[in-house]
């Protein structure tokens, strides 16, 4: 049977001789149309003689799905070639630029603010605020600061403007966010004071406060974060423990040196300055003076519910200001106040 | 308080370098907050006595000088100073020595050999003076090593002290201090009574006994007031940072220094009769010695005679009965004014002096009479005259008490957190001087009359703690009680909408809550609406004298400064309080504080970039960031008036019928007068509002398909769309699952006053496929509604 041979190498020279679909569809019609050579062939089985028919009619039927198969590589062939065409010619240029809004961005305080807040609240501790205008009272009286106290003079205050253009004295803008604690305070024992132990009262207070100072490193508004943390229990050594660890999480450096010095301040007793010295950059081995802490007064826990022989606590305020210029290298302190695109777009 | 080293460790002397004793101090909470070396870096430099000076042979201006530097041979040395004579004594830096840049070696100075140099003032680094040599006293020891000679490896050591610590504004406070912390003894300066040599009294009547319970005073006849102030004092002074002037003031300041007391002079023949400590007479005046009159309130005590106020009590001294260099007679001060009488009275003048600063702080109230005679012992030593006995009048029980303060050891190791031993704390209070009386394992304790802030149990547990090392106290992980706080679903936090703006393209900036006046005048609805402003008593500047009641104007002054700095797309917000009086806001009684969300856009919509328009930033821009804030919950947009918006590109946010924001274009006005250019869109919301999150309510999704049909109405051009939509809205039944805008066409195949609002309703129905007819029925119904109650057609 050499001419079934020589029909399934013709079909398969002139499929590949198709360049097109339509060429390859009357190449098949030529072998397996209803005129087809190999049709033909299968039509003219009937005339031979019955005990040739079924060995014919194999050969032919293996000729027949040889040429299908050989149709079948053409036509994947084809497809592909023709999705190769239109590949290359829908080609970009990926080094354009994307299209559309790019993304704005937070102040770096904010930013500093959100990791300290989350910082703090991995142990327990909630986020308050306070009012910004605020009492004489709650700035200064319940923090244990009465009137000519000469603590007073460490905080250059902003009065508001009375009836008739006199100094209305017991309404300010607040000097620290240390007010907000009384708040929170009074809050928190006046919703568990029939509680013969109330819960802990854990609470950091961020937000804006206001002196009369204006230089490169103090602005008339600037940012303090209040932390706060009541209970029967609550020592000295664990206030040297949360904020140095703090701190460590904040500057990610396990090698941060933090050290706690004896100050003053009206509303703590024992009361101490934090500083911190870096291992590495800029400000290798320099004592950075970066807080403010102290166990409350037992007058300021008595101001805020709390009876101080039961309950003791500790207090710290810090500024997230010097937090982000230290972690960000950034130089001067008025940069945050002055919305200068070229510099908040740095953050985002 | 600024003092010099070499005087502290006359006083009390540990062995400790000076880096050591200031980390001590600063430890101790007495922080060094400076210090200095009192000499420049230099060696070989001796004092010399100049024996002869001739004139140089070959040049008019140097001489040449033998000098004896206490060896066998005088040295033979150039000079060129002005001022050099034989028998003065002055520096000589030999060959070798090394001053500030420069090294000594032998030369020729034209032509002749010098084997030194002498030097003035500056070239040693002690001061700027170049004038001429620098000259010795008339006894310095020849062959002395200048340094030795003139203390000059002493270190300026400031402390920053806190207002608590009045008893360390004294050489003899730090010294007790220093004493305490490292057990060197205290070495106090030995005070004899001064016998007296006269019988010459001032009587004395403490007619305000609560503003002075305590003066000592006495006569002193026949002093020199010309007389020098010894060397010694003199550098003493100048170290702490007082400037010398005369011997009688520099004596004051000195025993102020050193023992902490404020003493004051008066030349006694300005002196009338009694001495008296009173309250001001209404309206009565003084002169004080800085020059300013004052005229003192009714709780100010003045220091008079029988017939005027001679001083104000605490403060500073009156101009005319003060010493000077004529003065022959004088009468010497040493009071105690308790902390509440003087307390804020400097500061209201606007001044503060070195005595007021330690009264309102708090003066050893049992230090006067020693003060007196200490200063009475120094004064006869230097300018001879002869004094009278010592005057004290005491009001005992205007005194400051000293009650005892009972302080539990168990109490120490609760708030520490560290158990003491009650050995320790008593030796530690011990060591401090305070009075300790043991009782088992607690103790009573009473404070000395120089520590003005030990009144409870805690005061203590900080000085244990100070004294014991706060480096000591560990740094421990707290143990606590933990419940899981509340985290509500139908709030977000203030973070979480920031971070939803920056997403849309804002930048957060924070600008001063006090604000300029014409802001508030030009942007603030609050204030067209009648209110007052919230006036600032001491602003820091005339244009931050306002606080704000909008954030919209910190946003356009950013837009402004950006603009200058070439920024032409700016796209910013801000989240801060405003501030409006508002009778029965709270917490702080009649002020309403609340917390804003503002936000600002200008320039372009998109940043200039290939294939996108490079359309301006308008009104639907922005009302989009709007609407995504508060997504998924609907707001109406209503037609509102607000004097920072321009009347017709402006619209109340409203939400289950509050308003809670507002959104618009800069009015055209304010876009001229802050020279903007194009006008920036804006938008100011109620941030409680926008905290308020929806909780989410599940509704059956379908099986069935949607159908899906369009409506394009044509309308009058001045129709609303909300109305409309409204209409079509309330007039779908059921099956309708929305009806949204989805084109608005205006143009060609339209008259002039006609516009074209197309619509897409989608309808499905959850239980069964919807079929044609009632579809139809549906589009049909919604026409006939629009042409009934909106005069729409159908757009064909």
């Amino acid at each position: 049977m050499d001419n079934l041979d020589q029909l399934v190498a013709s079909a398969t020279a002139d499929f590949a001789a198709a360049t097109e679909p339509a060429k390859l569809e009357d190449a098949k019609a030529r072998y397996l149309g209803k005129e087809g050579s190999l049709t033909a062939l299968l039509k003219g089985l009937g005339k031979l003689p019955a005990e040739e028919r079924k060995s014919a009619g194999a050969a032919i039927n293996i000729a027949k799905e040889r040429i299908e198969s050989a149709l079948a590589i053409r036509r994947e062939s084809l497809r592909n070639a023709r999705l190769e065409a239109q590949l290359a010619t829908e080609a970009l240029d990926v080094t354009l630029p994307g299209r559309g809004m790019p993304c704005g961005s937070l102040h770096p305080v904010t930013i500093s603010l959100d990791r300290i807040e989350a910082l703090f609240r991995s142990i327990g501790f909630d986020v308050a605020d306070g009012p910004e205008i605020e009492t004489d009272w709650h700035n200064f009286t319940a923090l244990n600061t009465p009137e000519n106290h000469p603590a007073r003079s460490m905080h250059d205050t902003f009065y508001l403007q009375g009836e008739g253009g006199r100094v209305q004295d017991d309404i300010l803008l607040r000097t620290h966010t240390s007010p907000v604690q009384i708040r929170t305070m009074l809050a928190h024992t006046g919703r568990f004071k029939h509680l013969e132990t109330m819960p802990e009262l854990r609470v950091i207070c961020p937000g804006r406060v206001y002196r009369v100072d204006s230089d490169a490193t103090h602005s008339p508004m600037f940012h303090q974060v209040e932390g706060l943390w009541v209970g029967e229990n609550v020592s000295f050594a664990d206030l040297k423990g949360v904020v140095a660890d703090f701190l460590r999480r904040f500057f990610e450096s396990d090698d941060l040196k933090v050290r706690f010095r004896p100050s003053f301040f009206p509303f703590t007793e024992p009361s101490a300055e934090i500083d911190v010295a870096f291992m590495s950059g800029a400000l290798e081995g320099r004592w950075l003076e970066i807080a403010g802490c102290g166990m409350v007064h037992p007058n300021v826990l008595r101001f805020g519910g709390f009876d101080p022989e039961k309950y003791t606590g500790f207090a710290f305020g810090m500024g997230p200001d010097r937090l982000t210029m230290l972690r960000y290298s950034i130089p001067d302190l008025r940069l945050f106040f002055e919305g200068d695109l070229r510099f908040l777009t740095q953050f985002n | 308080m600024q003092f010099s080293e070499s005087w502290l460790r006359s006083l009390c002397n540990p062995a400790l370098s000076t880096d050591e004793l200031c980390h001590l101090l600063t430890m101790a909470g007495l922080e060094v907050e400076e210090r200095r070396a009192a000499g420049a870096d230099f060696s070989g430099v001796v004092v010399a006595e100049v024996l002869s000076v001739e004139k140089h042979p070959d040049a008019d201006k140097l001489k040449l000088c033998s000098v004896n530097v206490g060896e066998s041979a005088p040295l033979q040395i150039v000079c060129g100073a002005p001022n050099v004579a034989a028998g003065m004594r002055v520096p000589c830096a030999r060959v070798g020595a090394k001053l500030p840049g420069i090294e000594i070696r032998q030369a020729k100075v034209r032509g002749i050999e010098s084997f030194g140099m002498l030097c003035s003032a500056r070239e040693l680094g002690l001061s700027e003076d170049h004038g001429g040599l620098l000259a010795l006293a008339p006894d310095a020891v020849v062959g002395e090593d200048i340094r030795r000679h003139l203390d000059l490896d002493d270190t300026l050591i400031t402390l920053k002290l806190t207002p608590n610590r009045a008893d360390c504004l004294s050489l003899l406070g730090i010294a007790r201090e220093l004493s305490a912390l490292t057990g060197a003894p205290l070495l106090a300066p030995e005070v004899k009574p001064v016998l007296a040599a006269v019988a010459d009294t001032r009587q004395i009547v403490l007619d305000a006994p609560q503003s002075c319970p305590r003066y000592c005073g006495r006569i002193i006849r026949g002093v020199d007031a010309k007389a020098q102030t010894p060397e010694w004092m003199k550098r003493r002074i100048e170290r702490s940072g007082i400037r010398a002037i005369s011997f009688l003031v520099d004596v004051t300041n000195y025993v102020m220094l050193e023992l902490g007391q404020p003493l004051h002079a008066f030349d006694d023949a300005e002196l009338a009769g009694a001495i008296h400590v009173r309250l001001p007479e209404p309206g009565e005046q003084l002169l004080l010695l800085n020059g300013q009159t004052v005229t003192p309130s009714a709780d100010t005590a003045l220091i008079a005679d029988d017939e005027k106020p001679l001083a104000m009590a605490g403060v500073m001294g009156g101009e005319h009965s003060g010493i000077n260099d004529a003065t022959r007679d004088l009468f010497l001060e040493s009071a105690f004014f308790p902390p509440a009488a003087i307390a804020g009275k400097a500061r209201a003048l606007g001044f503060s002096s070195d005595a007021s600063h330690r009264y309102e702080r708090g003066v050893d109230f049992d230090l006067q009479r020693k003060a007196i005679e200490r200063a009475t012992q120094l004064i006869v030593e230097t300018c001879g005259g002869q004094p009278g006995p010592v005057v004290e009048a005491v009001a005992e029980a205007h005194l400051p008490s000293r009650k005892p303060v009972r302080l539990r050891t168990a109490r120490a190791a609760k708030v520490l957190g560290i158990a003491l031993a009650a050995e320790r704390i008593e030796s530690i209070l011990q060591g401090l001087g305070l009075g300790v009386e043991r009782q088992g394992a607690d103790f009573l304790v009473t404070p000395p009359s120089f520590r003005f802030d030990i009144e409870i149990e805690e005061d203590l547990i900080e000085e244990i703690a100070r004294i014991y090392g706060y480096d000591n106290i560990p740094s421990q992980p707290p143990v606590a009680r933990m419940a899981m706080m509340p985290a509500s679903e139908q709030s977000r936090t203030a973070m979480s909408v920031r971070r939803l703006v920056a997403a849309r393209d804002y930048h957060e900036v924070v600008t001063y809550s006090f604000v300029e006046a014409a802001w508030e005048a030009d942007f603030s609805a609050t204030r067209a609406n009648g209110a007052a402003p919230i006036v600032l008593a001491n602003p820091i500047a005339s244009q931050m004298g306002v606080m704000r009641s909008t954030l919209i104007g910190g946003l356009v002054g950013t837009l402004v400064a950006n603009r200058k700095r070439q920024t032409e797309r700016v796209r910013i917000f801000e989240l801060g309080r405003c501030f409006r009086c508002e009778p029965g806001a709270g917490p702080v009684a009649g002020f309403a504080q609340p917390l804003r969300l503002a936000g600002l856009a200008a320039g372009l919509a998109l940043p200039e970039q290939w294939g996108a328009p490079g359309s301006r930033v308008d009104f639907y821009d922005v009302k989009a960031d709007v609407e995504a804030l508060f997504a998924p919950r609907c707001m109406e947009f209503v037609k509102a008036s607000h004097p920072a918006l321009h009347p017709g590109r402006c619209a109340d946010v409203v939400l289950d019928g509050r308003s809670v924001g507002v959104v618009g274009e800069l009015h055209p006005r304010w876009v001229q007068k802050y020279e903007l250019g194009t006008a920036p869109v804006v938008f100011e919301l109620e941030l409680n509002e926008v905290l308020a999150a929806r909780f989410p309510v599940y509704v059956e999704v379908s099986r069935f398909p949607a159908v899906v049909r369009d409506l394009a109405l044509v309308v009058p051009q001045s129709q609303n769309l909300a109305p409309l939509l409204a209409g079509l809205r309330a007039a779908a039944p059921a099956i309708v699952r929305d009806v949204a805008l989805f084109d608005v066409y205006h143009g060609k195949g339209l008259a002039e006053s006609e516009k074209s609002l197309a619509f897409r309703i989608v309808m499905q129905d959850t239980q069964r496929t919807l079929e044609d007819a009632e579809v139809e029925e549906v589009i049909a119904g919604l026409l006939a509604v629009a042409t009934r109650d909106f005069n729409a057609s159908l757009r064909t």
